[in-house]
């Protein structure tokens, strides 16, 4: 869509990327470097040590430039902050403002990783308290703090399988992940030299225990399960499911990816659980950051305390401490004791809501997401009739005619101002659109929200070319991937570098 | 209850159009059994913003973060200009995700674009992804990538004078996978690494070498790429203190495959050593056996410039089991803070700063010429490593009186007892190496005194 | 959608054509539209040894990954090394300018056992079905 030149749309002012910025020799911050003294680096780096190219490359601009370009640049972003971002499985809730504060106090911000622990007490009493928070939600004794994040957690939950079994004289080989599963449980057991055996579900969604017994044997190391799974069903077999596993040698591992849907209703642990990795960024709501960070700790059953990695958390006279005396570690999965930040902002949210308030914030996602299957199932068929918990998936089959598909649905509903559910995933569900309301959006949005799916499948049927053309209204439109992916252009290069 | 919104009226309504008798009935699939053991009654009641910025502030308060303190050891302390944080903590960019949508999300994917393009130029090299979660498991993504580059090769050569979190990362994540080798390459007495046998490397899919190393030392990648490159070998160098790149030969100007590093010198705070943020640069021609995301740039269906996420069949949403690393997120919020802080300082900022490391730690090791002697000759940036006798002794005394003198070497290496490690930044003004070189130098003259007495 | 007789045809939607010992490989018509656009190509190394239904090379499209497995054994003596640089030649040209190897054939009997255009047909229509 052409606009008239020199009429910009109200608030999204174009800005260039900032090394098209500037001037040369601008500069927006610097500091003395003669202040203490000191020798020049000629005097001290030889020159084949010495860098010689003026840092060329970085750009030159001044604090307004900066403060003006990424201003610019944020203002082209939807986010939880903006609007309803209903995205399946990531739990986009609301981020209290207040665990931004907290996290931002010099008494956690300024702290080195490395001052003695005597130093440090407020962070690791911090650590100790949210580790017990996790043990009475999860139903599990151990835990690390140390993953970066979900995908991190589940690497780390799987060395320790693997430890314990070859502690037992065998590693095994085979892990057992459901058909749903999320791509980084298949991921992750494949970087701990794993094989991956993937079962599917009945025609319900769900996994019959049969199926599993079927695929399981002496080579099996665990089986990975996400409860409720990724279509939002909780895996009622999941009992009878680790027994079985457990009659086979094998640990059963419990992606905690959905465990916002079990606050209060039910304890991994109670499951049969050896292994869960928390996201914190979903159940506990640290800010999502446009792909992280995040932080992934684990939750381990008493038979894989002993691998868990190092440093952990003990207490004595003197008060909390680091210790490495843990002879079955796996060690280090990452430097020093975890995204720490997360750590804090996820326990002021622990204490804004206590136990109550945990039970309640599964409650309303479970309800907010039933009713969104109430409202939408007469116009977009769901993936399974099965009871759903805190999200729930359609799919795009009756479309099929229109010529319209999942992904422009999505694409239309940028147009009204949401952001889009994920789509064309769990892989198992063709045309996949999983809606995740999350607890913290009220009646009036979804409501809003519904009257816009309701509006754009009429629009599918009616003027299909408007919603597969979409988005309209955005920034930018339909983006090409083909070409990105065809011809990388991965960075910005400076006009007159010597190429290579 | 806080932060959700409905009310009972509200509640009613919603249940009527599910059809539902009560929220209870929603859970009603879960087997019973579990329900009964789920409550969390047991837990602590929930405060108001009040009560619980109260608690958080007095456990702020036992952390003594206003110390004086020479560490470093993987962690830097350096100044944030304010504009840094207010920009990359927009809710924007902090509440948003993966950008599944880019036309609603070029601000994160730009700003990503930008991101990779500044560490590209940082470190010399070709590309760089959009982010991994600390420098220690971006050395480990590199070694496994150096064994999809050279399969076969049963060795990893790693210098022990990597910062040992990055060797022991590098080895968890190795353990399981069957057939490669972890080989620690000793240092010399200049702190450097003497390269390993040409038939060692041959052996090898990589050589990592720290850069500057844990003892701050800045070890010689061009002619370290030189030989490894001589037996087909990759070459690998992992910063823990991004900020030296800013003076140092860069690694793709020595040659080096892979170049990682953790950025979290580059504007963001300490934060007890997380979230950092892991740096992975490399060649154009591996680019497809990169971990992590990549942002690349196109056009939109009007032509007009535009960003998306690119290459994502190496990734795990696509490759599953195949994939080049199983992250699914890349520290995100850092990645745009970090692009933030490098462009308000620029070239010629980041140049200043990286000056004013060097000379302060050089003269921070001249006001310490009576205290010790330097343990290493190499070349260094902001550490370095002091050899004195009585080191442990000195270093309590010192903390007695309020300064972490650096970090006891032996802790991590027991041939290194009587030596500290410590580390000078632009937040280490004149007065306070002075109360440095005061607490060890005068218990140094206590302790001569002492040994007199008995004498 | 193109399905040239003089071509024979495997079940993983492979082409082979047969000349003097050597056979020329790629994917059908049906096959580069099931994937879409391609974006990258990965071939096997010339002088590689390749068995029967063993991983010949990998096509990538933007959201998509799949192996393309040998229709037959033998030793690769050319790739089409235009296809690192314009991949959309399997999409725009799949029996011409977007084939993929060429393979010295181990056994002539492979080629046998392979459909022909008729009988590919036939089995397009009953996977569709």
């Amino acid at each position: 869509m052409s606009r008239p030149a020199g009429v910009l749309r109200y608030g999204l002012l174009p800005e260039p990327l900032i090394f098209e910025r500037g001037a040369p020799g601008r500069t927006g911050a610097t500091c003395d470097p003669t202040e203490v003294g000191g020798p020049a680096p000629v005097d001290v780096l030889p020159a084949g040590l010495r860098r010689d190219d003026g840092l060329a490359g970085l750009p030159e601009v001044s604090e307004l430039d900066v403060v003006r370009h990424f201003t610019r640049l944020s203002q082209w972003n939807l986010s939880a902050a903006t609007t309803l971002y209903p995205l399946g499985s990531c739990t986009m809730k609301y981020n209290p403002i207040v665990n931004e504060a907290i996290v931002r106090s010099p008494g956690f911000a300024a702290l080195h990783p490395l001052l003695p622990d005597a130093w440090t007490q407020g962070a690791l009493e911090l650590m100790d308290r949210l580790a017990g928070f996790l043990r009475a939600v999860s139903g599990l004794p151990g835990i690390s703090l140390q993953p970066a994040a979900g995908a991190h957690g589940e690497l780390t939950g799987l060395k320790m399988v693997r430890a314990y079994h070859a502690d037992r004289g065998n590693p095994r080989h085979r892990v057992l992940i459901p058909a749903s599963a999320h791509g980084t449980n298949p991921a992750s057991a494949a970087l701990c030299g794993y094989t991956v055996t993937e079962m599917p579900a009945n025609d319900a969604g769900i996994l019959e225990v049969e199926t599993v017994r079927a695929h399981l044997g002496p080579d099996v190391a665990a089986m990975m399960i996400t409860n409720p799974n990724t279509i939002g069903l909780f895996e009622r077999n999941i009992q009878a499911i680790a027994e079985a596993v457990r009659e086979a040698g094998a640990l059963l591992y419990c992606d905690g990816a959905n465990m916002n849907a079990l606050l209060g209703v039910a304890k991994p642990g109670d499951m049969g659980a050896d292994v869960l990795q928390f996201n914190l960024h979903k159940t506990f709501s640290t800010p999502h950051g446009g792909g992280g960070p995040g932080a992934g700790p684990v939750a381990v059953s008493e038979r894989l305390e002993p691998y868990l990695p190092t440093p952990r958390l003990v207490r004595d006279a003197s008060g909390l401490r680091w210790s490495e005396d843990f002879p079955k570690t796996i060690g280090r999965v990452r430097s020093f004791h975890g995204n720490v930040g997360m750590l804090v902002r996820a326990y002021g949210y622990l204490r804004t809501l206590g136990g109550d308030g945990l039970t309640d914030v599964t409650a309303m996602a479970v309800l907010n997401a039933n009713y969104i299957r109430a409202k939408l199932a007469d116009v977009l068929p769901l993936a399974f009739q099965t009871p759903s918990l805190h999200e729930c998936v359609f799919t795009d089959r009756d479309l099929d005619a229109t010529g319209a598909h999942t992904l422009d649905l999505a694409k239309r509903l940028l147009d009204y101002g949401f952001f889009a559910p994920t789509i064309y995933f769990p892989l198992v569900v063709p045309g996949a659109i999983m809606i995740e309301p999350t607890e913290t959006e009220s009646k009036q949005t979804l409501d809003e929200f519904i009257a816009a799916v309701r509006a754009i499948v009429a629009e599918a049927r009616e003027t299909p070319e408007l919603v597969k053309e979409a988005p309209h209204a955005t920034f930018v439109g339909r983006l090409d991937e083909t070409r990105a992916a065809r011809r990388p252009v991965l960075r910005w290069k400076p006009p007159t570098a010597d190429p290579g | 209850m806080r932060y959700t919104p409905h009310t009972s009226a509200e509640i009613a309504a919603m249940l009527r159009a599910i059809g539902a008798e009560s929220v209870d009935a929603l859970l009603a699939h879960v087997p019973e059994a579990l329900r009964a053991r789920a409550s969390l009654a047991a837990l602590p009641g929930g405060m108001d913003e009040r009560a619980m910025r109260a608690e958080l502030a007095a456990l702020a308060a036992r952390n003594r973060a206003d110390g004086l303190a020479f560490l470093g050891a993987g962690a830097y302390p350096h100044f944030i200009p304010a504009a840094v944080e207010q920009i990359a903590g927009r809710a924007e960019f902090a509440t948003a995700y993966t950008p599944y949508q880019p036309e609603v999300s070029q601000g994160t994917l730009q700003a990503t674009f930008e991101f990779q393009s500044a560490i590209a130029a940082l470190t010399g090299m070709e590309v760089a992804n959009a982010g991994m979660y600390d420098g220690a498991t971006a050395a480990a993504e590199a070694v496994l990538m150096t064994q999809r580059l050279r399969p076969g090769r049963p060795l990893i050569l790693v210098a022990r004078a990597l910062h040992p979190h990055y060797r022991q990362v590098i080895a968890t994540y190795l353990a399981g996978i069957k057939d490669v080798e972890l080989v620690e390459v000793p240092y010399g007495p200049d702190g450097a690494t003497p390269l390993p046998t040409a038939e060692q490397l041959r052996r090898a899919s990589c050589l990592v070498l720290g850069y500057p190393n844990v003892f701050g030392v800045v070890e010689d990648l061009t002619r370290a790429a030189e030989v490894v490159h001589g037996e087909d070998c990759l070459l690998v160098s992992a910063t823990a203190e991004a900020l030296a790149l800013a003076l140092l030969r860069t690694p793709g100007a020595a040659g080096v495959d892979v170049a990682i590093a953790e950025g979290q010198s580059l504007g963001l705070p300490l934060g007890y050593g997380g979230p950092g943020l892991g740096l992975f640069a490399s060649r154009e021609r591996f680019v497809r056996s990169l971990p992590g995301r990549l942002v690349g740039e196109t056009v939109d269906v009007h032509g007009r410039r535009g960003y998306v996420l690119t290459l994502a069949t190496r990734e795990q949403h696509i490759r599953r089991e195949r994939a080049t690393s199983n992250i699914c997120t890349n520290q995100g919020l850092c990645a745009v803070q970090v692009v933030v802080y490098l462009s308000l300082l620029g070239r010629h900022g980041l140049a200043s700063v990286a000056e004013r490391n060097l000379r302060g730690a050089h003269a921070l090791a001249e006001r310490l010429r009576g205290v010790g002697t330097l343990r290493f000759s190499g070349p260094y940036f902001n550490e370095l490593v002091l050899s004195l006798p009585d080191a442990r002794r000195r270093w309590q005394h010192a903390l007695g009186q309020g300064i972490v003198a650096g970090l006891p070497l032996g802790d991590w290496y027991p041939e290194l007892e009587d030596t500290l490690l410590l580390c000078a930044t632009e937040l280490h003004d004149a007065a306070a190496m002075d109360r440095l070189a005061a607490a060890l130098g005068a218990d140094a003259a206590a302790s001569a005194a002492r040994a007199g007495d008995r004498a | 959608m193109q399905i040239p007789e003089t071509l024979r045809y495997s079940e993983e939607h492979e082409w082979v054509l047969v000349e003097d010992g050597v056979a020329t490989i790629g994917i059908t018509d049906h096959a580069q539209e099931e994937l879409g656009d391609i974006v990258f190509v990965e071939l096997p190394a010339i002088g590689a040894e390749i068995a029967k239904s063993a991983t010949l090379g990998v096509v990538e499209s933007v959201k998509a990954v799949s192996d393309v497995y040998a229709p037959v054994s033998g030793t690769v003596t050319t790739i089409n090394e235009a296809l690192a640089t314009k991949p959309e030649t399997m999409n725009e040209d799949p029996y011409g300018a977007g084939w993929m190897v060429k393979v010295a054939l181990a056994d002539p009997g492979d080629v046998g056992a392979l459909m022909t255009a008729q009988q590919y047909r036939d089995f397009l229509a009953r996977e569709q079905a």
